[in-house]
């Protein structure tokens, strides 16, 4: 017994568990924005297993494949598989086991939104880490377009169908994500420099990617919004949206006119705030 | 963490929670202005509390602490002047615009005179007044619930934190940093009660 919650609290960072509850709350505000109330507990409870083991399971992929880098940067050297307290293979088969699980359980649970979450999961781990992320500083792009697999699985789940809102909630967070990242990447630059990691800050400089910054959180900002009145947000709720997108725009100017190493890692925490409170909101 | 960063945390996030709540429920029956208006300085609010709970309260060292901390009392002034005394709408809003733009120019390109205190004290000062004055006033005279007095109330606790910030920002504090760094969470959450309240019983 002593042994497993050992063996549970060493493969417990692997998950990255902030992370992958916020991608895991996106995914069930979608489901809750084609189904709420909320008639089926059962439903929602599956799709929570499905995606938690499903995202899990890519996490722990993606930093299997990424050790060697993990190791060379001071801010992950301290990852258990990246200071070796987890064999890469035992790393290797959890991911599998529980990616194989997530998706198995999402396929019976509904074939469109297991073939969405598999989707998310293939550009995760093969497209993202393992394909591009050494090669070139877009494949952001494509992290994004993974990390906006979960709320198009939960919508995709809730309509039985892929619909244009999905598809917006989809593009918010594929927007949102340079926001999130990029302040991360100019944040720890000489990390990723010393890892051999291609960043939009070294090829582009850190102006170029303050713009982008400002410029991608404007477009998640009326993505969410877009989809915000399409589902037929309440209008006070709308309205709480647009200040809260007013306080991520804002943010993001300073970024781009007045950088300071604490008005970006300021963005970089307000932006998960952000995601976190209008998947909240889309779903009331 | 420390007892006191717990509690400063603890209130901002509460002064969070009232703004959001003010702001998704609106002010009933008032017509777009004022609502914009309400809306900009209870959003503002919300999301100067929030970068104070992400960033600290270290933020307060930053420029533009003293333009966001004439939002607030301007763009609250603006809606209950709109609401409330139609005669005067369009000389009070002219004087908000006025008095905006000559803050953040003062603030671009600062004078060595005392021209951007005098400019500070006049615009804080007088919409200070407003909200503080007005809804006594109309309290008094019968025009509201008596439970609007506490607008005045949160208008006074917003006069206090204000001034104290933005004599602070121009160099001439009138308390301590370190003082007003300590009692701002509680000013802020108390005034945002004290406003979320009035406006909802009054």
């Amino acid at each position: 017994m002593q042994s497993l919650n050992s063996k549970l609290k060493l493969y417990f960072p692997l998950i990255k568990f902030p992370q992958t509850a916020l991608l895991l709350v996106t995914g069930l505000a979608g489901y809750m924005t084609a189904r709420c109330p909320i008639f089926h507990v059962g439903t929602l409870a599956e799709l929570a297993g499905s995606l938690f083991l499903a995202i899990s399971g890519s996490t722990v992929l993606n930093m299997w494949w990424d050790r060697d880098i993990d190791s060379q940067m001071k801010r992950t050297s301290r990852r258990p598989s990246a200071s070796g307290k987890v064999t890469p293979r035992e790393e290797l088969v959890l991911g599998l086991v529980l990616s194989a699980l997530g998706v198995g359980w999402a396929l019976t649970l509904d074939w469109l939104y297991g073939v969405v979450v598999f989707s998310g999961l293939f550009f995760d781990v093969v497209v993202y880490t393992i394909w591009l992320k050494r090669q070139t500083c877009w494949s952001i792009l494509w992290g994004g377009i993974s990390g906006g697999m979960p709320i198009l699985a939960g919508r995709v789940l809730g309509m039985g169908q892929i619909d244009l809102v999905g598809g917006l909630l989809a593009l918010a967070v594929l927007f949102w994500i340079p926001t999130h990242i990029l302040t991360f990447t100019i944040r720890y630059k000489e990390d990723y420099h010393i890892a051999g990691v291609p960043t939009f800050p070294a090829a582009y400089g850190i102006k170029a990617t303050q713009m982008i910054i400002a410029i991608s959180s404007v477009l998640a900002a009326i993505a969410i919004g877009a989809a915000g009145v399409m589902i037929g947000v309440e209008w006070g709720i709308l309205r709480l949206l647009v200040v809260l997108s007013g306080g991520l725009f804002i943010l993001a100017l300073a970024v781009s006119l007045r950088p300071s190493d604490q008005i970006n890692f300021g963005l970089f925490k307000y932006a998960s705030l952000y995601m976190l409170s209008a998947m909240i909101l889309i779903s009331i | 963490m420390k007892k006191s960063i717990l509690l400063e945390r603890i209130l901002l996030l509460l002064t969070v929670l009232l703004a959001a709540w003010q702001v998704a429920v609106g002010i009933n029956d008032v017509d777009i202005l004022p609502m914009i208006a309400y809306t900009v300085s209870f959003g503002v609010l919300l999301i100067a509390s929030l970068l104070l709970i992400i960033m600290g309260l270290d933020i307060l060292d930053s420029q533009i602490v003293v333009i966001v901390s004439t939002i607030i009392p301007l763009s609250l002034s603006l809606g209950l002047v709109w609401e409330n005394f139609p005669n005067i709408r369009q000389l009070y809003l002219g004087f908000v615009i006025v008095g905006f733009l000559a803050i953040v120019g003062t603030r671009i390109k600062p004078a060595a005179n005392n021209f951007p205190v005098v400019i500070l004290s006049t615009v804080h000062g007088v919409a200070g007044m407003v909200i503080f004055l007005m809804p006594i006033v109309m309290v008094i005279t019968g025009i509201s619930h008596p439970a609007f007095i506490l607008v005045a109330v949160g208008g006074a606790l917003i006069g206090i934190g204000g001034l104290l910030l933005a004599f602070l920002k121009m160099g001439k504090p009138i308390l301590s940093r370190s003082t007003i760094f300590a009692v701002l969470p509680a000013i802020l959450f108390l005034m945002t009660f004290a406003f979320v309240l009035g406006f909802s019983l009054g």
